[in-house]
């Protein structure tokens, strides 16, 4: 306890935010792009304690939230084949398909398991060689390394009865997608600190440059957030648009080299749909050509029409920062945990069930 | 879910030469796991990573793993560890 109470030291949150107070004389739009620092920031209260001047929208770093409606359905039909295990983080079960979820295939039979880790797949289906296991590959770049990880292995251990399901999706092209819709009105960023540690820092100079906006990569502790709002606020009180390290004990200039070696071993960068905001050019991963073996969709020869969203969730204005979950009508009345319309009420960490589980202005601010 | 958990390598594990299968027991706060750690290939025994995902992702100093430890097990953002 002796470390937490320097972490949650309520003086140095108090000094941060005092600062935060006394430099900030304009109306600022900060994005905080991962999930996990949206429900830090609305768990701890933070939001309720910066100025009224800055406002903070909730960015679409929340794998589970931008996976889109057809990857649902893919990974749905694969968990109904005869003959599969299909294994996922947990997160993803509750995700609504076009028809349905995997919790729901799970209940009609389909043999779903829960793992913590893509390497606990290879071992399944060690297991089972009788059996296709299929792992569901979803997640940020952060995640990217573990899941091409599983696969190396499984192409040195011989293991031919396993493939992934890639749905992986990038920071920095939607980073450019929101920067460049009309309607944005994002001021500054505080990028992701753990995919950062993966990736490194030089893909955002690029983009702090074209767009003039500063971008913090920030960690996940409240005086990590607080600092890295701070920091964007200075920058722009002054006209600025640096790209600065909040979270620099993890995060190197060049990031993990041999997780970005893994990466690429595995994955080529694609087009991918996101859940909400449609197609983004070259966001995403799919498994190469070298590892095509791998592939699910390759190997399953998956052929599923694209399917619509759900008209009633306006999941793609919320990931954009256009609006706040109590500003849609469903939100917690259609629309719940429980029996979630869209995916940002599904994860902790998507900003609906943040609002839901967590925030006192869910009631507050009329629609 | 780009959460990473700092742990204590606690042994190495490996059976194999390739870099790649480069395993060790993390110690959780008492939770221990399997976890690799090719990517972290200066980390060893009594050193402390971040891992994600049951992959270590960076090598970081034992002081910063007990602060942020601490914060994640307070707030309940430890209880992956046990799926």
């Amino acid at each position: 306890m002796k470390y937490l109470s320097e972490y949650r030291d309520p003086e140095l949150v108090q000094e941060y935010l005092k600062e935060i107070h006394r430099i900030t004389t304009k109306s600022w739009t900060l994005m905080e792009i991962c999930g996990g620092q949206t429900h830090s920031l609305v768990k701890n209260g933070i939001l309720d304690m910066l100025p009224d001047k800055i406002t903070m929208v909730h960015g679409p770093g929340c794998p589970v939230c931008v996976t889109s409606v057809s990857v649902i359905d893919e990974a749905v039909w694969l968990a109904q084949q005869p003959n599969v295990i299909f294994t996922s983080f947990g997160d993803m079960l509750r995700v609504p398909g076009s028809k349905k979820s995997l919790l729901e295939a799970k209940a009609e039979g389909a043999d779903v398991r829960i793992l913590y880790s893509p390497i606990e797949a290879l071992q399944i289906a060690k297991e089972n060689p009788g059996k296709e296991v299929v792992f569901f590959a979803v997640g940020f770049e952060t995640t990217a390394p573990a899941n091409a990880l599983s696969v190396v292995q499984a192409d040195k251990m011989g293991i031919k009865n396993y493939s992934i399901l890639a749905s992986h999706v990038l920071v920095p092209p939607a980073m450019e997608a929101i920067l460049s819709d009309e309607e944005n009105k994002i001021d500054g960023f505080l990028a992701a600190g753990h995919v950062c540690t993966i990736m490194g820092i030089d893909e955002y100079y690029p983009i702090a440059k074209k767009y003039k906006t500063p971008i913090v990569i920030t960690g996940f502790e409240p005086v990590d957030l607080l600092q890295g709002i701070l920091m964007t606020v200075q920058q722009l009180e002054k006209g600025e648009y640096k790209v600065e390290n909040q979270y620099a004990r993890t995060v190197f200039e060049e990031g993990n080299r041999l997780a970005k070696e893994t990466i690429h071993e595995v994955f080529a960068v694609n087009d991918r749909i996101w859940r909400g905001i449609g197609s983004i050019p070259q966001s995403g991963y799919e498994v190469n050509e070298r590892y095509k073996d791998y592939n699910a969709r390759v190997k399953f020869n998956i052929d599923i029409a694209l399917a619509e969203e759900n008209k009633d969730c306006i999941s793609g204005d919320i990931m954009k920062g256009l609006k706040k979950p109590f500003q849609c009508p469903n939100f917690g009345k259609k629309c719940k945990p429980e029996h979630p319309l869209g995916a940002p009420m599904v994860s902790s960490e998507g900003a609906c069930a943040a609002y839901y589980h967590y925030s006192s202005t869910n009631i507050e601010i009329p629609a | 879910m780009c959460l990473a958990i700092p742990g204590k390598i606690v042994s190495i594990t490996s059976t194999s030469e390739d870099q790649i299968f480069r395993n060790g027991k993390v110690s959780f706060g008492g939770i221990v796991k399997e976890i690799n750690l090719s990517m972290v290939p200066e980390a060893t025994i009594g050193d402390y990573v971040l891992v994600h995902v049951g992959v270590a992702i960076s090598h970081i100093d034992e002081e910063e793993a007990h602060k942020t430890f601490e914060y994640l097990h307070q707030m309940g953002e430890t209880n992956e560890l046990n799926t």
